[in-house]
């Protein structure tokens, strides 16, 4: 992809995109706070809010004590409340003691209370291995939240993708958790149109159109699935790669699309195989599209151990390559 | 003596048959010049009589089989000779036979294998296929009404995939068996087989044209007293013959006598060939064939020696032989024989057409459509007067148009002569 | 027991007049009265689940009390009956929720007790204990964020749900930012049948406070009149921007947790009969007619009117329908409920 800035965008990597956009937000809305550990004056762990505490304040800036769950309660008190917090939980691997926040509260503030309180709350976590961040920096949690109605879930690969959906999310009425493949924040590169803009929530994306076969992915593995596509382009085998971009709500149309066009679908995703967003794109596709179906749907997916290693072998062994994922692209083209 | 029986040539183009029906079964005893099998070919069936009285001691071929024309069809034993070896068939026919392999196809089972090249159980057999046939290829083979086991299988481990099956619905009719589609009703996305008198227009029209270049021409020419004489016999000739009196045989009369003032046009052009030159030869005999558009089939009867008949006689002719052909009995004597073919066009409507020229002649002409019309006479009068239009496809190795057109301006005169009454 | 002064006979009433002792009467009265009829409607199988908060009459009336209508935010939790209708709940909207009609806030949809009213200051909450302060401290955040004065968060919680993460997390973090938050800690000695010396080492939860770096005191959650003024300093401290307080008090939970628990299986009734002699409600009764704050017979005449009032709520909101099946859909995002989207 060209890297080049133009009068109407600007080249950022992931982290750099996250960064500009909240500042926006911060600038745009005075109801808008950000909190979470570290958030102010250290300008969180990769200085995504680095120098914010000095322009907004620590009124609107928050460090907070080391406490998840009220991380984010505190948060959904917040949206109630009228404001338009942005919770930070700092890594993904920390979120599990705010589960019943996310999940049992700010889920079913709208619901239970049939209308009357409202939750705009978006909770931001970096996500996702490859880093050599072992069992408590490296998990993929979509998998633990997208069964939950009331929640929303985005999982942007792209930098302009960060940008609309993190407007669209801090727009949002409704909780959103924003998944930021941690890996991906210097690594990806790419041009962001200026000014504000959102895309919405429960659109896929496809990034490379193909015709033999249909590969759904997001995060970090989108990157290596369109490298692996890009292979088989030039071995004259033709993969469309759809980026999911938003898991709650998914778009049901773009897969169903590619599928009756392609008849074969493989997903990969870097989260446990077993129960994750693969096993519910599958039955979908399953229920909807069987009759389009030339080959048994495959999921390329990490294996069902608790966490990669940090030994290097113990990480390369749960990630899937490239080279793994054209492998599997060939098979499902051949079968 | 054992007598071997091959497979005739019925017709002069022919180069192969089909066993319709066979008359005998092994054992069966048979006079000789009694019919014992039913032969076809292009467009007619034809019984072929035993050259010997005698039993029927083999039947080389299946009914429904194709075989070129010269293989071994049947063995009759002679009757009241000692049995003996077969005699050798003779050593073109044994050449002819070999290399005449059944061209029907009956449906293969697919020849599978596994991705490194070792061949798959021998259990990969058509219940399998089906069973491993994916939800898409079911479907797409029960939309285009065709049978996956027929289709040979490019994926992993033969397994036929839906590409396969979308591209043996656009390829040659033998890579797939069709079902209920047919010429005569077709059924949109499914593949017809052709029959063997289709698959023979199929060539001989791509003979005709690859060979003759055609040029065309077309007069318009005013039937108003031909017509006139025309309905004015018709009633009679009718109840008479029982035939039609179209204008028909009125053009033909016409045709032949123009034939014989431009003979080049009555005549076949000879490409060089092993024994001589290129040459143009003038046919002897005026044979006329009427094109016959049937329902699933095309045919082209001939009114031999048309030259030689009146406008009545070749009303007969032309009569009896559109009745045979309507019947579908029309024999390999009515087929064989022309020299110039006249397409009466105009039942349909038809103003102008291009036909191609029968193979191994000089020209096709037609009748269009009769219309009445206003036109300016030479007196710059207007009248309403019968036109029709005729059109001519020419070789032009044989005449160009100095001939060709001459010879529609004399046919034209000459209609326009006739009538409006006269003897037929 | 209100503060009587036994050598004067006055009443220790903490600026409250007449009618605002009356006034906390009845809502002690009414509280109980609508108590027993959201267990007079389960006996008669018309409700499938009631629970009761009997002992925490004064206690209710007198926070109550001191709350702002239309400035204050309450974060109640499920036992908190009175101190709903004292903000402002009518009958009519406690027995919409008993019987889980549409009209209800929550549209039929929380169990019974789940009180919700955005237009009283009723935070939602579920019946996860210690989820909604945080809630509440956020809330808290919002008012001072914006500046807002004369407003304070009232969050209340039971002894048991001081043993949470989130109550420790919630109080840490008000106090860290001076939040206007009053942790208001009803102590009834029971969580459910887990008694108080099974709970806490220290048995007095109005000591962590210091802990916290926030005030902390202790009071006869009995004696309505107390409450009010414990209440009330902790709030007018909350609303004037001086930072939060641990208030807790003492009363006794009378009644099974709800009705699906039997606490004869945990405690006797011998022990639930002797602290039977502590009712905060014919206690309060009878320091009102003492010092002539009520008769008699206005005392019956409340009762007869309460009663009335019971009737009418239970009789209008019975009358209503449940939700629709349909409804179960609504408001599961703004927007569509389904996952998957086109």
């Amino acid at each position: 992809m060209a890297v080049v800035s133009s009068a109407n965008s600007t080249v950022m990597n992931n982290v750099e995109a996250v960064r500009a956009t909240l500042y926006e937000a911060m600038k745009n809305d005075e109801r808008t706070v950000i909190l979470g550990e570290d958030v102010g004056a250290r300008g969180n762990v990769f200085l995504i809010t680095k120098d914010f505490i000095g322009e907004f304040g620590e009124r609107r800036v928050i460090d907070t004590p080391i406490a998840e769950a009220s991380i984010v309660g505190i948060a959904v008190g917040m949206a109630m409340e009228g404001l338009r917090p942005i919770a930070e939980i700092q890594f993904a691997d920390f979120i599990y003691p705010s589960f019943n926040q996310i999940v049992g509260e700010a889920a079913k503030i709208r619901y239970r209370s049939n209308g009357e309180y409202t939750c705009p709350l978006v909770i931001r976590t970096p996500y996702g291995g490859g880093v050599r961040g072992a069992l408590s920096h490296s998990v993929s949690i979509e998998a633990l939240f997208y069964h939950v109605p009331g929640l929303k879930i985005v999982a942007p690969s792209f930098p302009d993708d960060v940008k609309g959906l993190l407007n669209a999310a801090i727009d949002d009425p409704d909780p959103v958790l924003f998944l930021e493949h941690k890996k991906t924040y210097r690594l990806i590169k790419g041009e962001v149109p200026d000014g504000h803009y959102t895309i919405p929530l429960g659109k896929a994306n496809v990034r490379k159109a193909g015709t033999q076969l249909t590969v759904v992915s997001y995060g970090l593995y989108l990157h290596w699935a369109l490298e692996a596509a890009q292979r088989l382009q030039e071995e004259n085998v033709s993969v469309e790669v759809v980026d999911l971009r938003s898991i709650r709500p998914m778009d049901k149309t773009a897969i169903l699309t590619s599928v009756e066009k392609t008849r074969k679908l493989l997903i990969v995703h870097e989260d446990n195989k077993f129960g994750g967003i693969g096993a519910e794109i599958s039955a979908m596709v399953a229920e909807e599209a069987l009759f389009s179906l030339d080959a048994p749907i495959r999921r390329l997916c990490g294996p069902d151990v608790p966490s990669m290693g940090y030994a290097l072998p113990l990480e390369e062994e749960f990630m899937s390559s490239p080279a793994e994922m054209a492998d599997a692209m060939r098979a499902m083209v051949k079968f | 003596m054992a007598t071997t029986i091959t497979m005739p040539q019925l017709g002069e183009t022919v180069t192969e048959g089909t066993v319709a029906q066979w008359l005998k079964s092994v054992g069966d005893s048979v006079d000789k010049y009694e019919d014992f099998v039913e032969v076809s070919t292009d467009k007619v069936n034809a019984g072929v009589p035993s050259p010997v009285t005698g039993t029927i001691r083999e039947l080389l071929v299946k009914e429904g089989e194709t075989v070129a024309t010269g293989t071994p069809i049947a063995v009759i034993d002679e009757a009241g000779a000692a049995k003996t070896a077969l005699t050798a068939a003779p050593a073109a026919t044994a050449a002819s036979a070999a290399a005449a392999a059944p061209v029907a196809a009956a449906p293969p089972a697919p020849a599978v294998s596994s991705p490194n090249g070792a061949p798959a159980a021998a259990g990969v057999e058509s219940e399998s296929a089906l069973r491993g046939a994916s939800p898409a290829v079911r479907r797409l083979a029960r939309e285009h009404r065709i049978d996956i086991r027929a289709i040979k299988g490019s994926g992993s481990n033969g397994r036929v995939t839906a590409d396969d099956v979308l591209a043996a619905v656009t390829a040659a009719p033998s890579a797939a068996v069709t079902r209920t589609s047919t010429y005569a009703q077709p059924i949109p996305g499914s593949t017809v087989t052709l029959t063997q008198a289709r698959r023979i227009i199929a060539e001989r029209m791509v003979e005709s044209k690859r060979t003759a270049p055609h040029a065309w021409s077309m007069v318009e020419i005013d039937v108003t007293d031909v017509w006139s004489w025309r309905v004015r016999e018709k009633d009679r000739f009718e109840r008479e013959s029982g035939y039609k009196l179209t204008l028909l045989p009125f053009f033909i009369r016409a045709v032949v006598e123009s034939l014989a003032a431009f003979p080049l046009m009555n005549a076949r052009f000879v490409p060089a060939s092993g024994s001589g030159q290129p040459s143009i030869y003038v046919n002897g005999e005026v044979n006329i064939g009427i094109a016959i558009g049937l329902a699933t089939n095309l045919v082209v009867p001939v009114i031999r020696r048309a030259d030689k008949l009146s406008i009545k006689g070749i009303a007969l002719a032309a009569g009896e032989l559109i009745e045979k052909a309507r019947k579908g009995k029309l024999g390999v004597d009515d087929l064989a024989g022309g020299t110039f073919t006249v397409n009466n066009n105009g039942a349909n409507g038809s103003w102008a057409s291009a036909p191609i020229i029968n193979g191994g002649q000089a020209g096709i002409v037609t009748m269009e459509a009769v219309v009445k019309k206003v036109v300016v006479r030479d007196d710059d009068s207007l009248a309403i007067r019968r036109m029709m239009n005729s059109c001519l496809s020419l070789d032009h190795r044989v005449v160009d148009g100095y001939v060709a057109s001459g010879f529609l301006a004399d046919l034209k005169q000459r209609l326009e002569r006739m009538g409006p009454q006269g003897d037929l | 027991m209100a503060t009587t002064d036994l050598r004067t006979g006055s009443l220790e009433r903490h600026g409250l007049s007449d009618e605002q002792l009356r006034d906390m009467f009845r809502n002690m009265l009414l509280q109980r009265q609508l108590d027993n009829r959201g267990f007079q409607l389960n006996r008669q199988g018309k409700v499938p689940f009631a629970l009761g908060s009997e002992g925490h009459e004064a206690l209710q009336a007198g926070a109550a009390m001191a709350f702002n209508r239309g400035h204050d935010i309450l974060a109640p939790y499920y036992r908190d009956l009175g101190l709903c209708l004292g903000i402002g709940l009518s009958p009519f909207e406690i027995l919409l929720s008993i019987f889980a009609r549409a009209e209800d806030h929550n549209g039929g949809r929380q169990f019974p007790n789940h009180y919700s009213s955005k237009a009283a200051g009723l935070m939602s909450f579920s019946s996860i204990l210690a989820a909604h302060l945080p809630h509440a401290v956020g809330a808290a955040f919002a008012i001072q964020y914006r500046e807002e004065t004369g407003r304070a968060v009232l969050a209340t919680c039971g002894d048991g749900t001081t043993s949470e993460g989130e109550w420790h997390e919630s109080m840490n973090f008000a106090a860290v930012h001076k939040l206007p938050f009053v942790m208001l800690v009803e102590n009834n000695e029971w969580a459910i049948s887990t008694p108080l010396e099974k709970q806490m080492a220290q048995p007095e939860i109005w000591k962590r406070a210091a802990g916290y770096g926030m005030p902390g005191r202790r009071f006869n959650g009995f004696d309505p009149i107390e409450t009010y003024a414990a209440v009330k300093e902790a709030m007018d401290r909350a609303r004037a921007g001086e930072g939060p307080t641990l208030v807790e008090g003492t009363c006794y939970r009378y009644l099974a947790h709800s009705t699906d628990d039997n606490d004869l299986t945990y405690r006797t009734r011998e022990a639930v009969q002797e602290r039977r002699k502590d009712d905060p409600v014919p206690a309060f009764e009878a320091v009102l007619l003492e010092h002539g704050i009520v008769t008699p017979e206005g005392v019956a005449a409340m009762r007869k009117d309460i009663l009335r009032e019971t009737n009418e709520a239970t009789d209008a909101a019975e009358a209503l329908p449940y939700p629709e099946p349909t409804d179960l859909y609504k408001h599961v995002y703004e927007g569509a409920w389904e996952p998957w989207q086109s």
